[in-house]
């Protein structure tokens, strides 16, 4: 018997891992929490159906949601990160000796609970003192400050279900509202390629765009995501992504990456040039 | 099939659907139609039926014998209805395919006559006017008193209603808002008693009320207090599709047999089984989950409540507005929200929540809006309103907003609202009409409550508040001239 996880991107094109056993098949009061093992990817979470990270690539997303916005602010010293239950965001900015305070607010505490026993790999700084747990709607967190963070991290699912209101013009006008005169605020974007993810991602990038003074895009490859071309949107009050870059200062900092690194920062700006086109008629 | 699961407890009559069940077992049969409507199915207008699904076109039929007829019920329309009125604790009840209006029109024809007259208050909606039209009776109007510090218009008391019942002892009803759009309800059981013991039929506009005869801790129902007529809007909070609606009644004033006839007055012949079908499924809806659902829409609104107040500046009122005389109760399930702290007025956050952040909300009015807390809401949603609040506050606030200081704008009514309407009319420019008698309305819609109506003199009040809700923003209608530049007044 074969048994293969499979997503649809788009109605009409599959993306297949073949499985090894189901690991975890449970319903939280918001979503479907699965973990399945495969040969290829090792274990990988999917939350209704649509796929979270793997165990092996999950460090492009990682490294490259938490890194970009760090060298441009290694002073960076409250976080908050939206999302990501799955710890992986918080164990990248753990990582940072001068990041005093971070709030993960995660609607849904099941899928750290499950993330914690079965992806040790990427939930293993949760439990760091600097680190605080929330379990509510980040919309609904967030609204309640002001110049609170440094940096906002929205790792997120996609805007179809629990993920939707971290899409919207109001919950980025609040982050704008909970961030310091130099905030920077990233969040995972979509990507560029299939109808319903760009038209979210344009959409997205249009209202950012509306409220920060500076609103770029970044890539990155990551194959198991539809299209294997994945966004992330840059937006800031102050600090530009290019030439605010302190590439002396995180250099010094000495971290371990295996995708990031100062070369590719810049180079992750330069985008194709149909995303280009589609981001400059986001209206 | 569908059927199989549900209405299998017999035990409880208000499980089954007759109606319901009669489509399903139509759509199953597969009948070959050769009768109207011309889509036959569906299949006449392949892009109706992409549009609005092919299941829904199968089953918009016209009446035929295994599907009774709603001009003359006498199989499955007839068994609905007496299940909605089980439901609602009423002796008969009619489906009504032409909205809460032709309910309200039908329950006012129904106990008046020509030249009769009925006590009603002015907040009432136009649908209750027009019915005087139609039928040449006279409005003895109350005044159901201005909020202070939120200028909604509120409930009649129960000692306005006695002076006016003893200054009109030949009234033939009165007519009773429970609740008004904002969720004001009257003492509707002392109204309903002094009513009865001058010998007057109490008529309730139950449009914004449906719920209130299933959830917990709401105010009274129309038919719980002892009025005779209710007209219910079940498609606003009880599920049904939009148009669809019911009315409930009892026996003792009122004979069923002739508010058939008056309804077939002016009902379609052919009645929409899609709106028909509507209604019986949302009533078994409401009798089997309707605690739990309104249980769940009343911590929901708590909730946004608390969360709106928590902002600052707005105000969601409740429950501590009762003040025992125009305000003897209040549904809490409505998110009314006083916009005039933040320096906005109503109708401008309901515009930019429409327009800035995707919101479509109820309405809005000079001070307030009213957000729609239903069982159909999420959390995300109601995270989504109040975060846009804050953003709206934070973007667009400004000090304090002064609302025009109005009082209570008494209506004087110099003839009927038929004669009126039928008067020969000449048409003046808005500005200079004062001292005329309008021969048409005058609203801000929504609520579609008038400022003026047909008969009635245009004061300097009236005008100034026109102009005001014109300036502000509201949509404000009723005159031919739909750029209200122009009224029509009687010759």
């Amino acid at each position: 018997m074969e048994l293969w996880y499979t997503e649809e991107h788009t109605p009409t094109v599959r993306f297949s891992i073949k499985v090894k056993n189901q690991i975890v098949n449970i319903r939280s009061q918001f979503q479907q929490i699965s973990v399945f093992d495969s040969e290829e990817f090792g274990r990988f979470l999917t939350l209704d159906g649509l796929m979270m990270l793997t165990e092996r690539d999950e460090f492009i997303y990682h490294e490259m949601i938490v890194h970009v916005p760090m060298a441009v602010n290694p002073s960076a010293r409250r976080a908050l990160v939206i999302g990501g239950g799955d710890g992986g965001t918080v164990r990248e900015l753990a990582r940072y000796s001068g990041i005093e305070h971070i709030d993960m607010v995660d609607i849904d505490e099941m899928v750290v609970n499950v993330c914690r026993e079965h992806f040790p790999g990427t939930s293993c700084r949760l439990d760091d003192g600097r680190v605080h747990l929330h379990f509510e709607d980040g919309l609904r967190f967030v609204r309640r400050f002001e110049n609170a963070y440094d940096l906002i991290i929205v790792d997120s699912t996609d805007p179809f279900g629990p993920g939707e209101g971290l899409f919207t013009r109001e919950f980025y006008g609040n982050c704008f509202k909970a961030l310091s005169p130099d905030g920077i605020l990233v969040n995972q974007h979509e990507n560029p390629y299939y109808d319903s993810y760009s038209h979210a991602m344009r959409r997205a990038h249009r209202r950012i765009r509306e409220i920060f003074p500076i609103c770029r895009v970044y890539q990155a490859h990551i194959p198991t995501y539809p299209s294997g071309h994945w966004l992330f949107g840059f937006a800031s009050k102050k600090r530009d992504p290019l030439s605010d870059l302190d590439s002396a200062a995180w250099e010094s900092l000495k971290l371990t990456t295996r995708y990031y690194n100062s070369d590719l920062h810049s180079g992750s700006f330069m985008l194709p040039n149909y995303v280009i086109e589609q981001l400059e008629d986001a209206g | 099939m569908i059927m199989k699961n549900i209405g299998n407890d017999h035990a409880n009559p208000q499980n089954s659907a007759p109606l319901y069940e009669a489509l399903a077992r139509y759509r199953a049969d597969r009948i070959v139609p050769f009768d109207v409507p011309g889509h036959k199915q569906g299949r006449g207008a392949p892009e109706l039926a992409e549009f609005l699904g092919s299941q829904c076109l199968s089953v918009d039929v016209n009446s035929m014998k295994p599907l009774d007829n709603l001009s003359h019920p006498t199989s499955v329309i007839k068994e609905a209805e007496s299940l909605a009125a089980s439901a609602f604790g009423a002796d008969s009840a009619f489906f009504m395919v032409g909205g809460t209006t032709s309910a309200v029109q039908a329950m006012i024809m129904s106990v008046c006559r020509s030249g009769d007259s009925i006590i009603i208050p002015r907040n009432v909606h136009k649908s209750a006017i027009n019915a005087m039209i139609l039928c040449g009776v006279n409005p003895v109007y109350v005044d159901p008193g201005i909020h202070p510090d939120l200028g909604i218009s509120l409930g009649m008391a129960a000692c306005d209603v006695s002076s006016a019942i003893r200054n009109n002892p030949g009234a033939k009803a009165v007519f009773v808002n429970n609740p008004t759009y904002y969720g004001i309800c009257p003492d509707l059981t002392r109204i309903a008693d002094m009513a009865h013991s001058a010998g007057m039929a109490v008529l309730a506009d139950e449009a914004h009320g449906t719920h209130f005869y299933f959830g917990d801790g709401l105010p009274i129902s129309a038919m719980a207090a002892g009025a005779d007529m209710s007209s219910i809007s079940m498609h606003k909070t009880g599920g049904s599709l939009t148009q669809s609606s019911l009315l409930v009644m009892k026996r003792d004033k009122v004979d069923p047999g002739y508010v058939r006839t008056i309804i077939n007055l002016t009902q379609t012949t052919s009645a929409s089984y899609l709106l028909m079908s509507s209604l019986d499924i949302a009533r078994r809806a409401l009798s089997t989950r309707g605690l739990e659902m309104f249980g769940k829409v009343c911590e929901m609104a708590e909730y946004a409540r608390s969360e709106v107040n928590g902002i600052g500046g707005y105000y969601a009122f409740s429950g501590e507005i009762i003040n025992g005389g125009n305000i003897a109760d209040f549904d809490v399930t409505k998110l009314s929200v006083n916009t005039l702290g933040v320096g906005l007025a109503g109708i401008e956050v309901y515009d930019i929540l429409r327009d800035d952040y995707g919101i479509q909300i109820e309405f809005g009015d000079m001070g307030n809006l009213l957000a729609i807390i239903s069982v159909g809401d999420t959390r995300y949603n109601l995270e989504r309103l109040v975060s846009s609040l804050y953003e709206i506050k934070r973007l667009r606030g400004r000090d304090g907003l002064g609302l025009m200081d109005h009082e209570y704008i008494p209506p004087v009514v110099k003839i009927s609202p038929q004669e009126a309407f039928y008067s020969p009319r000449r048409v003046v420019p808005l500005s200079s009409s004062v001292g005329e008698i309008s021969s048409e309305f005058v609203m801000c819609y929504p609520p579609g409550i008038p400022i003026l109506a047909p008969g009635e003199l245009v004061t300097r009040e009236a005008l100034d508040y026109i102009l005001y809700a014109l300036e502000r923003g509201c949509l404000v209608m009723g005159p031919q001239d739909m750029t209200l530049q122009n009224l029509n007044v009687v010759k």
